[in-house]
């Protein structure tokens, strides 16, 4: 058991994803503007991580190990993922048109989110149980989730300011960043 | 275990897997299908496809929707024109409005043989880098165009090619789009109606004497295109002469009247 709460607050903190990976960039700069579609993401991401974590351990562990295909995995995990978020992708459609109007082109982006995919073949690398995975996909899925929904709290606090001209924008959303990497550094002894 | 069965293996795994994905998304897309506008549908059928963005909104899925919804007029689209703005209207059961072919008109005359080199420029070959370093680029105008070809390498429709240090629009090509418009970093192109027929080839803001001495095809601010035009059709902003298309009634006395020669019949 302590071992599962260690792996999951390892994933959310100590290795957060986006902050101390550098996985998942892409979402974490474009859809952090407002802390509500940020949260949205966030909770995308959980769901698209934590399924995509299960299925690629069950996949790893029950087709491939015994039939030694283990190279696969890279392409079969791609192909699991992507079906996956084309189905996260129907429901918010059905379901929350708003929702999906304002995530935009970020939706189908998490395809392409490295996060998930680096989730899956790290889970492979240090042979984690299924039980490991999954715990491991949603520590790492809520470590994004908690730093995107900061830097959107912190982006939304900051359209307020007066920010000189050549860092309005991006540059200094990234110096934001970079400020956040180095603050959850102090997470690093934790373990 | 053999090369063969390895590889019907991996065939058999990757295809089986892509099945059971394909299967339960085509029964999740069943269950969980929206109703789209069918007029969005039709709309975004008769739209040129080309996502150029010309129109203002993301893609042609973007404008689509927002015709259907009303929130863009039936002929939005730069690139369709009058034609897709008469079968959108249809669509919508409304009347066509007239509209304008736009073109693309790059305001400079200053090629190799008529603009003179300050340096040898040996920075990025691109018109967006060599305008921010300092001088601007090896031409002694720097309002001018730089003939790296920026704008060439946004167009979708090859309408836009640098001949002669220069760039020139292809008007038959040219679907004015603005993407150009957007990119040259001297504001030089801009979108002009496809009918005008005088125009001023420059958009220098040097004076007289400072214009000659760095292009022999340029505007030196003289004034006497404005004093010529009984339609005051042209005015000076700051020191080149700028015709207004909409008042041009096409006599052409304005270009026989330019000692430069810059105002010029298309």
């Amino acid at each position: 058991m302590s071992e599962m709460v260690l792996v999951l607050i390892g994933a959310a903190l100590v290795n957060n994803v986006v902050l101390s990976q550098f996985y998942g960039l892409c979402p974490f700069l474009g859809v952090s503007k407002q802390v509500k579609t940020a949260a949205s993401m966030g909770v995308a991401v959980i769901f698209v991580i934590t399924i995509a974590s299960a299925v690629a351990s069950l996949i790893y562990d029950l087709v491939l190990t015994p039939l030694d295909l283990q190279f696969l995995q890279t392409i079969v995990f791609i192909l699991v993922i992507a079906g996956l978020v084309q189905f996260v992708e129907m429901f918010l459609k059905k379901s929350s048109p708003a929702l999906y109007q304002s995530l935009g082109v970020y939706l189908p982006l998490i395809t392409t989110n490295c996060a998930v995919l680096g989730v899956a073949l790290t889970n492979v690398q240090k042979e984690y149980s299924f039980a490991t995975s999954v715990v491991n996909g949603i520590g790492t899925s809520v470590g994004f989730t908690i730093a995107i929904v900061i830097l959107a709290g912190i982006r939304e606090k900051m359209e307020n300011n007066n920010i000189i001209a050549p860092l309005k924008g991006m540059p200094i959303v990234l110096f934001t960043a970079a400020l956040m990497a180095i603050a959850f550094n102090g997470f690093s002894g934790l373990i | 275990m053999s090369v063969l069965t390895s590889v019907i293996l991996t065939a058999l795994v990757v295809g089986v897997v892509g099945l059971i994905v394909g299967f339960l998304l085509v029964t999740a897309g069943e269950k969980f299908k929206v109703e789209v506008d069918e007029k969005e549908v039709a709309i975004r059928a008769e739209l040129p496809g080309n996502n150029c963005g010309g129109c203002g909104y993301p893609g042609c899925d973007g404008l689509a929707a927002a015709i259907a919804k009303g929130e863009a007029p039936a002929n939005a689209c730069p690139v369709g024109g009058a034609k897709v703005g008469a079968k959108i209207s249809e669509i919508l059961g409304v009347e066509a409005a007239a509209t304008k072919k736009m073109v693309a008109f790059v305001r400079c005359s200053g090629d190799c043989d008529t603009a003179l080199d300050k340096c040898n420029y040996l920075g990025i070959k691109d018109c967006r880098a060599a305008a921010v370093v300092p001088g601007r680029g090896a031409k002694h105008c720097v309002k001018g165009c730089k003939g790296f070809g920026s704008c060439v390498s946004v167009c979708q429709f090859d309408a836009i090619h640098v001949v002669n240090g220069i760039a020139v629009v292809d008007r038959n090509k040219c679907v004015g789009c603005g993407k150009c418009v957007a990119t040259c970093p001297n504001g030089l192109i801009v979108l002009i109606p496809d009918d005008a027929k005088y125009v001023v080839q420059c958009n220098s803001q040097d004076k007289g004497k400072a214009v000659k001495e760095a292009c022999s095809a340029g505007c030196l601010g003289c004034t006497a295109c404005t004093k010529q035009c009984e339609f005051g059709a042209i005015t000076m902003n700051g020191n080149v002469a700028v015709i207004d298309q909409d008042k041009c009634q096409k006599c052409g006395k304005c270009a026989e009247k330019c000692p430069a020669k810059i105002i010029r019949e298309r």
